[in-house]
């Protein structure tokens, strides 16, 4: 089935395609039953599932992994949601000391098949802890998967595909593109951990690399570029680890110059991490410096100025300028 | 003052009924009681004129968020004029009407809602720390603060002017965070001067408050081997009371205290909240009827006070009202440019730069002043 829905909408229709399809699948979370969570993500869940498989739960992050990592030890498939992004570091023991090792501390034999979504990222005009960017966090640890989506199809598929792997998954959530419509293709639940090409060219002359709420301002770029008679390659990565890099060589093998782009403030983010391996692998590819573009290293802002610290057309643009003027 | 401790409580402690009846345990911390009603009144029909017109602000989008306290007046007034001039609080993001009570006005209020501030103001002019976001994180500091109390020997002197205690507010979700939970093991086994004041107003967001503990929540302070006690929330006279007393066996260097004061959140949790997707309007209703506010003036009335005494303060909120709309308009914007200078206590050289640059790209000069 082909529909046309919002992000946050795809993601309750993956949701909910899970529940129906195992019955070992159970979401927990804070105001996620009656309320349908705040941004409505698991609404109509606990009404059509019931409040045991869709539970409402009490207000302890911590508590919410932990539990999550015995009901996966017991054979179910936990699928939690942390209610904003600066909430889950009152879980990250549980996340990275037992969530991401159980499977490596018992050789195997224990598996922990836990999704935890974290709606994320800042441009919703919201009070402090509520517009960040963790990613960094978690694809540093060996053993965590994490997982973002930029489009609908990619909210539909990689729910269904974070669910029904036997890895623990980050699941992180651009909160500002809830709403943000897109084509979603519900046979397509099968896609792998791969970064997805969205543009590309011989024409093009540059290679933008990015993901999660940056996706569609990519797109924008490309295309405001385009009409200037610019090409450039627009790659998303949506698994942030481990990272599938190969479309990247690929791409920066023929435009030669990178500009990687994220919310996260740069200093050892993930343009980090995929600038040091475009390094390594296309060396002799390279015409310019690899150019991030991202947050700036302090602490989110308030949100009146919020759009002054988050990267935009413009100043992606310009990094592609300044690359192409290397 | 003859408060049982919770376990041996038939009903939350009230001294002041719904009909505005006197009734309970002569009060002991209040010295002429009649001039004490007229203050809390004053304070909280001011708090809540500040509540309803920062909700309206929110409502035309001068605020990107408001959480109202609606309801929870007696227990934020009465909490807050319990406090001795020294001592300290650590609050949650709802406590409007103890910001009050420390001299915080809507000009630092509304900063952080209307997303000009991180906070607002300083914690050490107002020995008022920050509105706490992260849920329960505050209690950990406040025992912190305690125990920094005890070291610098401002406890159990018995010297009322200068003994320091401290309070820290959190809700009925709340007390389901492990940092709750240590908070109070901690301040049990340092017996460390803070009073815990629990507003359990039924709700965390929509979850009710039965999800998060199966037994008064007052009960808790016993495990952890200090007193608990129950008061209803909505009335100003138990708050105050109840407070005070916990805040004098603080600094007298007698404890811990778990306060969990019995009210309602009338209001949505925040702006951004529906409370119609999981509530009845008839327990709306019910608590309607307990109002807060409306029962101190029923018994001043009795009292004898007259009627210009009630319209003298509306005129005043009046006024308050239209500060608050004038304060959320002249605060000032925030110039990212400057929150470089914020990050560490001396600027580091690679942040300079990243100053400078995001400076020229927004094509203003200079530094910070
Ligand atoms: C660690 C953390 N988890 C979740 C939240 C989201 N959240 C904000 S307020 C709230 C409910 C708090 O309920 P309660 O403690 O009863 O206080 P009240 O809002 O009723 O005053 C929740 C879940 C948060 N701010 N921090
Ligand atoms: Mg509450």
């Amino acid at each position: 089935m082909t529909d046309h829905l919002a992000l946050g909408k795809a993601l309750n229709l993956g949701l909910r395609h899970a529940l129906e399809q195992d019955d070992k699948v159970v979401l927990m979370g804070e105001d996620i039953g009656r309320l349908g969570g705040v941004f409505r993500v698991t609404d109509g869940l606990q009404k059509d599932f019931g409040p045991d498989r869709v539970r409402d739960t009490p207000l302890a992050e911590s508590a919410i992994v932990g539990t999550a990592v015995g009901l996966a030890m017991r054979g179910y498939r936990p699928v939690i949601e942390i209610q904003f992004d600066g909430f889950v570091f009152v879980a990250f023991d549980q996340i990275v000391n037992h969530v991401a090792r159980l499977h490596f501390r018992s050789r195997g034999s224990v598996r922990m098949p836990i999704v935890i979504r974290i709606p994320y990222g800042g441009g919703i005009g919201a009070v402090e802890h509520h517009s960040e960017s963790p990613e960094t966090f978690f694809a540093h640890v060996p053993g965590l998967r994490v997982v973002t989506c930029g489009t609908s199809q990619d909210a539909y598929s990689l729910i269904r595909h974070a669910i029904a792997s036997d890895d623990p998954v980050v699941f992180l959530e651009p909160k500002r593109r809830y709403w943000l419509n897109g084509q979603v293709d519900t046979s397509r639940t099968d896609d792998s951990w791969s970064s997805s090409v969205l543009r590309s060219s011989p024409e093009s002359t540059a290679t933008l690399v990015t993901y999660g709420p940056l996706v569609p301002t990519a797109i924008e770029t490309a295309e405001v570029l385009a009409a200037g008679g610019v090409e450039i390659d627009v790659i998303d990565l949506r698994t942030l680890s481990p990272l599938d890099l190969e479309p990247v060589f690929e791409s920066v093998r023929t435009t030669g110059r990178l500009v990687v782009a994220h919310e996260a403030p740069g200093n050892l983010g993930l343009g980090a991490e995929v600038a040091a391996r475009v390094a390594e692998e296309c060396f002799y590819s390279l015409e310019s410096p690899i150019l991030r573009v991202t947050g700036y290293d302090i602490p989110y802002p308030p949100s009146r100025i919020e759009h002054d610290y988050l990267p935009d057309v413009d100043r992606i643009i310009d990094a592609i300028e300044r690359a192409e003027a290397f | 003052m003859g408060i049982e401790p919770a376990h041996e409580q038939a009903e939350p402690l009230c001294m002041l009924t719904p009909a505005g009846e006197r009734t309970g345990p002569p009060a002991v911390h209040i010295g002429d009681e009649t001039q004490s009603l007229r203050d809390f009144y004053r304070d909280m029909t001011l708090i809540r004129r500040i509540d309803t017109e920062a909700f309206a602000l929110q409502r035309h989008g001068e605020l990107g968020l408001w959480a109202p306290l609606r309801g929870q007046e007696a227990a934020q007034i009465g909490a807050g004029c319990a406090l001795a001039s020294q001592d300290w609080v650590f609050p949650s993001y709802r406590e409007h009407g103890i910001a009050w009570t420390r001299g915080i006005g809507p000009e630092l209020l509304l900063g952080m809602f209307r997303g000009t501030e991180m906070s607002g103001w300083d914690p050490n002019e107002f020995r008022y720390a920050y509105g706490q976001i992260i849920i329960g994180a505050q209690t950990l500091h406040a025992v912190g603060y305690a125990l920094g109390l005890q070291l610098d020997g401002l406890v159990g002197n018995d010297d009322p002017q200068r003994d320091t205690a401290v309070l820290t507010t959190f809700g009925d979700g709340a007390t389901s965070q492990g940092a709750v939970a240590e908070a109070m093991m901690w301040a049990a086994s340092y017996q460390a001067p803070v009073v815990f004041f629990c507003q359990n107003n039924h709700y965390a967001i929509s979850v009710p408050v039965e999800r998060q503990s199966r037994s008064p929540l007052a009960h808790r302070a016993r495990g952890f081997g200090f007193e608990g006690i129950r008061i209803d929330g909505n009335d100003v006279l138990a708050c105050y009371e109840a407070v005070a007393s916990a805040l004098a066996k603080a600094r007298a260097g007698g404890g811990p205290t778990l306060i969990e004061a019995v009210t309602y959140r009338r209001g949505p949790h925040t702006t951004s909240d529906d409370p119609s997707r999981y509530r009845e309007s008839a327990e709306e209703e019910y608590w309607e009827s307990r109002d807060p506010i409306e029962r101190v003036r029923l018994r001043l009335v009795e009292l004898g006070v007259p009627g210009e005494f009630f319209t003298e303060i509306d005129a005043e909120a009046n006024d308050l009202g239209a500060r608050v709309r004038e304060a959320c308009l002249a605060l000032p914007e925030p110039d990212l440019g400057a929150l470089f200078d914020q990050v560490f206590t001396e600027q580091d050289p690679h942040l300079a730069a990243q100053q400078a640059e995001y400076r020229s790209w927004h094509g203003v000069s200079g530094g910070a002043a």
